[in-house]
């Protein structure tokens, strides 16, 4: 990282001499520095706010209760009644999407740094995933329920949302593997090479371990992502306030449209419930962002 | 992430030079070369089935529809006959998602600057880990916090710019209110500044240590360097990344289905309550849409796809170009 921090030196050791800076430069360099502070400021108020309201409001019906029931049953207005449909569904779904999207998208890492690297389709490839990392959720969402849903006729499952989700999910473990396979040292690969192992070898048991905790990572923050993700959900898992541990079958709820659900109810009952899911759902994330800090730190690949 | 940038090293030219083929005929060879082609072509395939079934699936509601989808404002399609027209809905994602990135950029370019020059430099990375938690909040809580929370306090705001600023006729109206696309903008605001101060901080700690020394030997205070060194190299890549949050800003459902009120009708006065965008109105319209309304909202998604897959483009494109400059 470049370091500006020399610059002050001749600033204020040289006044006077050759290399003195004027009153209104110097106004200015102060004048920026104070913005740029404040830049930093600012975008703390909305990061320590958001935090602090949602513990503050959420604790409130953060008890066995809400983890125990579900809110079949209960009105808007009612006491009671928890999110334990919904945290079943979203782990259902982030765990079926978990499974179909990391098989894919560690593929197509190790086609595009080992095998297809520079060729034409990988570069198509590459770019794809790229525009796929912008593709907004909801159209995901849409695309599931124009193809599953609609052209072939399935009805509303958790399994329809995690199928949205898997989509949100490729792109991300796509660069996070490709960031890590692109570390490994080539001369494990040509060792590996040298004592006759298959190319096929070399990729599962030597290049894949060795980027394996940053894979790890990348693939935490990933699932972390998609387990906030709401709007592809609305349109494929549809609601239901009954615990429904069958992903396959049936609408299926999860924790960001038992929020959605909650918050649209103008009783205050509703809306603290509203809070508690957040709660939870902003605890379950930021416990995989820092468990994948964690890995991260703890196994830095080798040769770095 | 490095991954936002889409910068490429160089591991083709490596791989090149050792002249291995893909395949040593080996069967365990083969399946893995296929499975890995799969895989990457898989991609593609998602990517065409996208479109393909987008247009698929909204082609017999557009034919159903009495007013023309691009000029009308109306959003019917569930009454007989259907009637329904994006205009409002493009009106207020291209106004809402623009002003954000006017808001977020600034504040996102300073950030970057403050991590990468500014801080103490053990504080850097702490500090950007603290921004790209912005980015950690799902969208579900920022429209709970943006709902129940902030549009309180705009309401405040909101007045304010509006006997301030009225003669503008954004900013006009006789009733400036809380749920309006404004505060919908600040929401989406926020949550776009890690993505751009995250692409930012990257382009600027590429800046060549040739270029920040030579501003520094001729005398340059810190904000001179930045200007004639950092910027300069950086701009190419500041351009790309708030293309990007655009992207993200226009594609934004749920903290804007939430916080926004629905009010038919294209209103310029963006301080006033009402307005939608593509992907609140989905959210919103899909629980009691018929055949023909979810035709309908597959129709917008439509649109709303490639509005998006275009921006991203040009973004990446921009982006990358920066590789030329030095």
């Amino acid at each position: 990282m470049t370091s500006l921090s020399t610059s002050k030196q001749p600033a204020a050791s040289g006044r006077g001499s050759l290399g003195s800076v004027s009153l209104g430069r110097k106004v200015k360099d102060r004048t920026v520095q104070g913005l740029v502070y404040l830049a930093f400021l600012l975008a703390l108020v909305p990061l320590v706010s958001v935090l602090w309201t949602v513990l503050k409001n959420g604790l409130g019906r953060f008890d066995a209760t809400f983890f125990q029931f579900s809110m079949n049953g209960v009105a808007g207005k009612d006491a009671g009644g928890g999110a334990y449909h919904a945290i079943v569904g979203t782990l259902e779904q982030v765990a079926i999407s978990t499974v179909i999207a990391v098989p894919i998208a560690v593929l197509t890492a190790v086609y595009l740094v080992e095998y297809g690297a520079g060729g034409r389709l990988a570069r198509v490839i590459s770019f794809f995933v790229d525009v796929m990392t912008g593709i907004p959720s909801i159209v995901a969402g849409l695309f599931v329920l124009a193809l599953w849903l609609l052209a072939l006729q399935f009805s509303f499952s958790g399994f329809a949302g995690a199928l949205a989700l898997t989509i949100l999910m490729i792109p991300t473990v796509v660069r996070a593997t490709e960031e890590m396979l692109k570390l490994v040292p080539n001369d494990l690969r040509e060792a590996s090479y040298a004592l006759g192992v298959p190319r096929w070898r070399t990729i599962c048991f030597v290049v894949l371990p060795t980027a394996l905790p940053g894979i790890l990572t990348g693939v935490m923050l990933a699932v972390a992502r998609v387990m906030g993700e709401t709007a592809p959900l609305l349109l494929t898992i549809f609601v239901t306030k009954a615990i429904n541990t069958n992903p396959f079958a049936g609408p299926q709820a999860s924790l960001p449209t038992f929020i959605w659900d909650q918050a649209a109810d103008p009783n205050q009952n509703s809306i603290d419930r509203a809070w508690a899911g957040a709660l939870v759902l902003i605890l379950i994330i930021m416990l995989l962002n820092l468990a994948a800090r964690l890995v991260a730190r703890r196994f830095k690949p080798a040769g770095r | 992430m490095s991954s936002d940038t889409g910068v490429e090293t160089h591991v083709g030219a490596r791989h090149r030079a050792t002249g291995r083929r893909m395949s040593t005929g080996r069967a365990g060879d083969k399946i893995f070369v296929s499975a890995a082609r799969g895989s990457g072509i898989l991609v593609l395939v998602i990517m065409a089935a996208i479109a393909i079934f987008l247009i698929w699936k909204a082609v017999p509601a557009l034919q159903r529809n009495e007013a023309s989808f691009l000029t009308a404002e109306e959003w019917d399609p569930n009454a007989l006959p259907p009637r329904f027209g994006i205009a409002q809905l493009a009106f207020g994602t291209v106004i809402s998602s623009l002003l954000a990135l006017v808001i977020a950029t600034p504040v996102a370019i300073g950030i970057a600057l403050f991590t990468c020059f500014y801080a103490p430099r053990r504080l850097s990375a702490p500090l950007s880990y603290v921004v790209d938690l912005l980015a950690a909040v799902p969208s579900i809580v920022y429209g709970l916090w943006g709902l129940l929370l902030l549009s309180r306090h705009m309401e405040g705001v909101s007045s304010f710019l509006n006997t301030a600023l009225g003669w503008i006729p954004l900013f006009g109206g006789d009733s400036p209110g809380r749920n309006s696309i404004f505060t919908a903008a600040v929401v989406l605001a926020i949550m776009i500044l890690p993505i751009i101060s995250s692409i930012s901080r990257e382009v600027f700690v590429q800046v060549p240590r040739a270029n920040v020394e030579a501003a520094l030997a001729i005398g340059a205070t810190r904000w001179e360097t930045i200007r004639l060194a950092v910027l300069p190299y950086g701009r190419s890549g500041m351009i790309g990344a708030s293309m990007l949050g655009l992207g993200r800003a226009m594609g934004e459902t749920i903290a804007v289905a939430m916080v926004l009120t629905f009010v038919p009708g294209i209103n310029i006065h963006i301080l006033e309550d009402g307005g939608s965008t593509f992907a609140a109105n989905i959210a919103k319209s899909f629980g009691e849409a018929s055949v023909t309304g979810r035709g309908a909202l597959i129709a917008s998604g439509l649109v709303l796809f490639v509005i998006t897959l275009l921006v991203n483009m040009a973004a990446r494109a921009v982006v990358a170009r920066r590789k030329e400059f030095v």
